[in-house]
């Protein structure tokens, strides 16, 4: 543990333990909340203990896992933490997922694959605590020193004397006893681990199979009404005029009313909440939705109804051709270094917005009731969404409880709430539990996009093949020096500090529809651009593509001493930039257990390599694929290195994850563009928004871990970026068709 | 409108209007929440039921279609996961976020009932239509040939991997 940390978990964290009716004891810690970002309002609640663990008499432990779940598996992999160091049987631990309360827990969010590193500490302290209280009160009881018992599946033994007494029997002695501090906790030695690192199966994977109601969209409430919520396609369009009262007589409808919301303003659009729109509430969703589909519009779109993808391109070949709006970066001299250079590649890259489309489309339940309101959700920032909630509705944060339910997946679409805002709304207007339920086209074209770009480049060789300059103008979206979000690229950006001369320059452009956060994001698109280009330099330099991104590598300036501020998208993830040493590791482990180079292929076969770091992972990635006459694409087989430190908690659920982000980067990669015209949306559904289907997915995907002395980090977003740039790559040289523009559909490939 | 119909065995009658897709019958006025709605347009394959023993798409299906075919949703091969392709879900632990999951084992359910033995191939060809976001796409393989496994093995016959290959 590094030391920084160790003081961090001290000052904000201690147990609490207390009595369970019954004899049953709670351990608990009490975290200080994190300090509110100043605007939020209202007094800082004072601290509760959360109750981690419950040990009943009858010695059944339960686990409260904290996280929202939307498929990552974290609901499974934090209680793993805190029952390891308990030391009890895994098939014993009951799971329960907590509500949303941040006067008891940190931290309860599901995105930057955040989850692993910032409680590998605490929740194994947890642990650490209940089994050092067991012991103390087993050892009071028999009057032997601590030192002579141990602990197993939830029981302290005294070998010496052979007696032996379980958690549950021990636990109201437990419970008077006063806490052990945090800090003085001997944690396990990995090689005694019994769940860490030891594959669990998914908590909810017995309830999925059978049907259970587990998501969002299997809320109900008694007397729970439902609801659809139509926009305009613009953003910010509000209602000039409607047949409201036709739609009011339609079978099974209850309330439709129209929502007058402030004007959106700015070009750069940030996260506008709830928007105007009409209602419609109904005895089922069926009857809901099918009034809406006669609901008759006209709708005041706003200043937004001219913008369009083709008018977006034009504006951005436009800037290409002038002076960059502003440097983000220059170190050495590029330019001059350009001019110098035996060799200069240039390039021009592009890649569209896309959707995140998660298979459970938006929805949330709310509940509104003596000015107070429940909602059930499945969102991945609770926080953010209660607090957004309480200022739309005009009542205190504390009058919003949030029940956390598993999400049908999130890619982060679901860290953003404008659902959970509209379903908390429109109850209130009834007065009846409402479960809102947006339909697939309203998720696909009311979106929080992945911001599309532009990315122009050029870079000079040397006369040995060595990189001395990288120029990039990187054109996005945004105003003045301020970016859309996830629509920024940060001042250190691989691959700045390993080439001397290195100038980053971005010119940017208004934008009317909302961008966010999706899985791996930036690096999603920015690992496409960098590793193709790089390749291109290799293929220039006439070097292996692997040998050549070995020596760029080796061509480390030493990281500065103090991390530069955080700028751009990239803020917690790592702005100072990745360790050379680390990636070099999983590129030579990808090379390795590939054969790269070392393999005769048939013609129109051929590898590709890439790496990519971010959200503190490093991972390298080899695509072998075959290639036919018609440009049809089969993925034979992938290999992914992965060094995310010294631990991987769940390896199957791991490896299930790195898997499912290299089929996502690939889905990405060939079928998926959102085009805006009008204003407007264009694609509606997944028949033009595609995914990989199963007989297009690789057969193999192999995936081998580098243990590395480091604090174990998250997989969820770094495996997706390189497998982009791999495939490609190897496109490339199966073809000989460098592919510079995303979804590689529109160049004529397809899957085979 | 009243319909009768037959659900995994049971028998019992909605009074729903006729264009009203099975999707919606079975999860809000039968609660059974295991179907699941993605897409709509018979495109991601997630409320994929039984009908009469063909896996068919419920968002697509007016309940007014169904007539006296039996329907059949994930709730009906087990209520207790012991179905063999249950069991093989649960053995691979498939899922990650599992919304499309009941869909995936209900096609996998009706490739099983009529060939035993399938080969990757097969299984190409009968479960491309549900999309699985997350990607587990190697694992829903791997299951659907473990769940033949143990369907196979359990009429005392074997199936050996070089089967699969067929």
């Amino acid at each position: 543990m590094k030391p920084t940390e160790k003081t961090q978990i001290q000052r904000r964290s201690f147990l609490k333990i207390s009595a369970l009716a019954g004899g049953g004891v709670l351990l608990g810690l009490v975290e200080t909340p994190k300090l509110k970002a100043q605007g939020r309002g209202g007094p800082q609640a004072p601290p509760v203990p959360n109750n981690f663990i419950r040990v009943a008499a009858d010695n059944t432990v339960t686990i409260v896992a904290k996280n929202p779940e939307v498929g990552q598996g974290v609901r499974t992999m934090l209680p793993m933490l805190i029952a390891e160091e308990l030391d009890v049987d895994w098939k014993s631990v009951k799971i329960e997922q907590a509500d949303f309360d941040d006067t008891k827990y940190n931290g309860q969010s599901a995105g930057g694959s955040t989850a692993t590193p910032t409680n590998w500490t605490p929740m194994r302290q947890v642990g650490a605590a209940g089994r050092a209280l067991f012991i103390k009160a087993a050892a009071q009881n028999w009057n032997v020193p601590e030192s002579e018992c141990s602990t197993a599946s939830g029981r302290v033994m005294h070998s010496a004397s052979n007696r032996s007494m379980t958690y549950g029997e021990l636990a109201s002695k437990a419970a008077m006893l006063p806490p052990p501090t945090l800090a003085d906790l001997k944690l396990k030695d990995p090689k005694d681990y019994r769940i860490i690192g030891h594959t669990q199966p998914g908590t909810d994977v017995h309830s999925i199979v059978t049907g259970k109601p587990l998501f969002a969209i299997d809320v109900k409430v008694p007397n729970m009404l439902y609801a659809v919520y139509q926009k305009c396609g613009v953003l910010g369009g509000k209602v000039a005029s409607s047949n409201l009262d036709e739609i009011k007589k339609m079978p099974g409808v209850k309330h439709a009313f129209i929502v007058e919301r402030p004007e959106i303003t700015g070009a750069v659009v940030g996260d506008p909440g709830l928007e105007s729109g009409i209602a419609i509430v109904a005895e089922n969703w069926w009857y809901a939705q099918s009034a809406r589909k006669k609901l008759q519009v006209t709708w005041n779109e706003g200043p937004r109804a001219d913008q369009s993808s083709e008018g977006y391109a034009k504006r951005a070949e436009e800037m290409s051709k002038q002076e960059p709006q502003r440097p983000l970066r220059v170190d050495g001299d590029p330019d001059g270094a350009l001019k110098s250079a035996s060799k200069v590649v240039e390039a021009a890259y592009t890649y569209p917005f896309i959707a995140h489309a998660p298979l459970e489309p938006q929805g949330a339940t709310a509940h509104w009731q003596d000015g107070k309101i429940d909602i059930w959700t499945n969102s991945q920032q609770p926080g953010s969404g209660r607090r957004m909630v309480a200022q739309t509705l005009g009542i205190d944060e504390k009058n919003v409880n949030l029940h956390m339910v598993r999400g049908g997946g999130g890619f982060g679409r679901r860290l953003t709430n404008d659902y959970m805002i509209e379903a908390a709304y429109i109850a209130k207007e009834v007065g009846v539990p409402v479960k809102l339920q947006w339909s697939r086209e309203d998720d696909m074209t009311h979106d929080y996009y992945r911001p599309g770009g532009f990315q122009y480049l050029k870079a000079g060789l040397d006369a040995s093949g060595k990189v001395v300059a990288w120029r990039n103008h990187f054109i996005s979206y945004g105003e003045g020096e301020r970016f859309v979000s996830s629509g920024a690229m940060g001042p250190t950006e691989f691959p700045q500090r390993f080439i001397p001369n290195y100038g980053l320059h971005t010119s940017v452009q208004p934008l009317g529809i909302r961008t966010g956060a999706l899985r791996a994001p930036s690096s999603n698109a920015f690992a496409f651009v960098i590793q193709s280009f790089i390749d291109e330099l290799a293929h220039a330099a006439g070097k292996d593509p692997v040998q050549f991104r070995l020596d760029l590598l080796d061509s480390a300036q030493p990281l500065p001493a103090t991390p530069p501020p955080a700028q751009g998208g990239r803020g917690g993830f790592g702005p100072q930039g990745l360790n050379a040493e680390r990636m070099k590791g999983v590129v030579q482990l990808v090379a390795e257990k590939s054969n790269w180079g070392k393999r005769n292929l048939p013609k129109g076969t051929a590898m590709g390599v890439a790496f990519h770091y971010s959200h503190l992972g490093y991972f390298a990635e080899v695509a072998e694929v075959k290639v036919d006459a018609a440009n049809k694409v089969k993925i034979n087989k992938i290999w992914v290195a992965a060094d995310v430190g010294s631990q991987i908690i769940n390896p199957g659920a791991a490896d299930n994850i790195v898997q499912g982000g290299v089929i996502d980067g690939l889905s990405e990669m060939m079928g998926q563009e959102i085009t805006v015209e009008k204003g407007r949306v264009v694609q509606q559904n997944y028949d033009r928004h595609t995914m990989m289907r199963l007989a297009q997915a690789p057969p193999e995907i192999e995936v081998h871990y580098l243990k590395s002395n480091n604090n174990p980090t998250g997989l969820g977003e770094p495996a997706l970026p390189p497998i982009l740039p791999a495939v490609a790559n190897a496109i490339f040289t199966a073809t000989g068709k460098r592919v510079r523009s995303l979804p590689i559909s529109k160049s004529g490939f397809s899957w085979a | 409108m009243a319909f009768k119909l037959n659900v995994n065995g049971h028998a019992t009658t909605v009074d729903v209007p006729p264009d009203m897709p099975l999707l919606w019958v079975i999860r809000d006025v039968l609660n059974l929440a295991g179907t699941k709605y993605g897409c709509g347009i018979g495109q991601c394959g997630a409320c994929t039921v039984h009908l009469g023993g063909q896996p068919v798409r419920s968002c697509l299906t007016p309940v007014s279609a169904v007539g006296a075919q039996p329907i059949t949703t994930l709730e009906g091969l087990s209520a207790d996961g012991t179905h063999p392709v249950q069991l093989a879900w649960q053995d691979i632990d498939v899922p990650q976020c599992g919304y499309c999951q009941a869909g995936q084992m209900m096609s996998a359910a009706a490739l099983l009932a009529k060939n035993s033995k399938p080969s990757d191939k097969d299984i190409d060809n009968a479960m491309n239509g549900n999309l699985c976001r997350c990607g587990t796409y190697i694992r829903i393989r791997q299951a659907v040939h473990k769940a033949a496994d143990m369907m196979t093995s359990a009429s005392g016959k074997t199936a050996t991997p070089a089967d699969r290959n067929q």
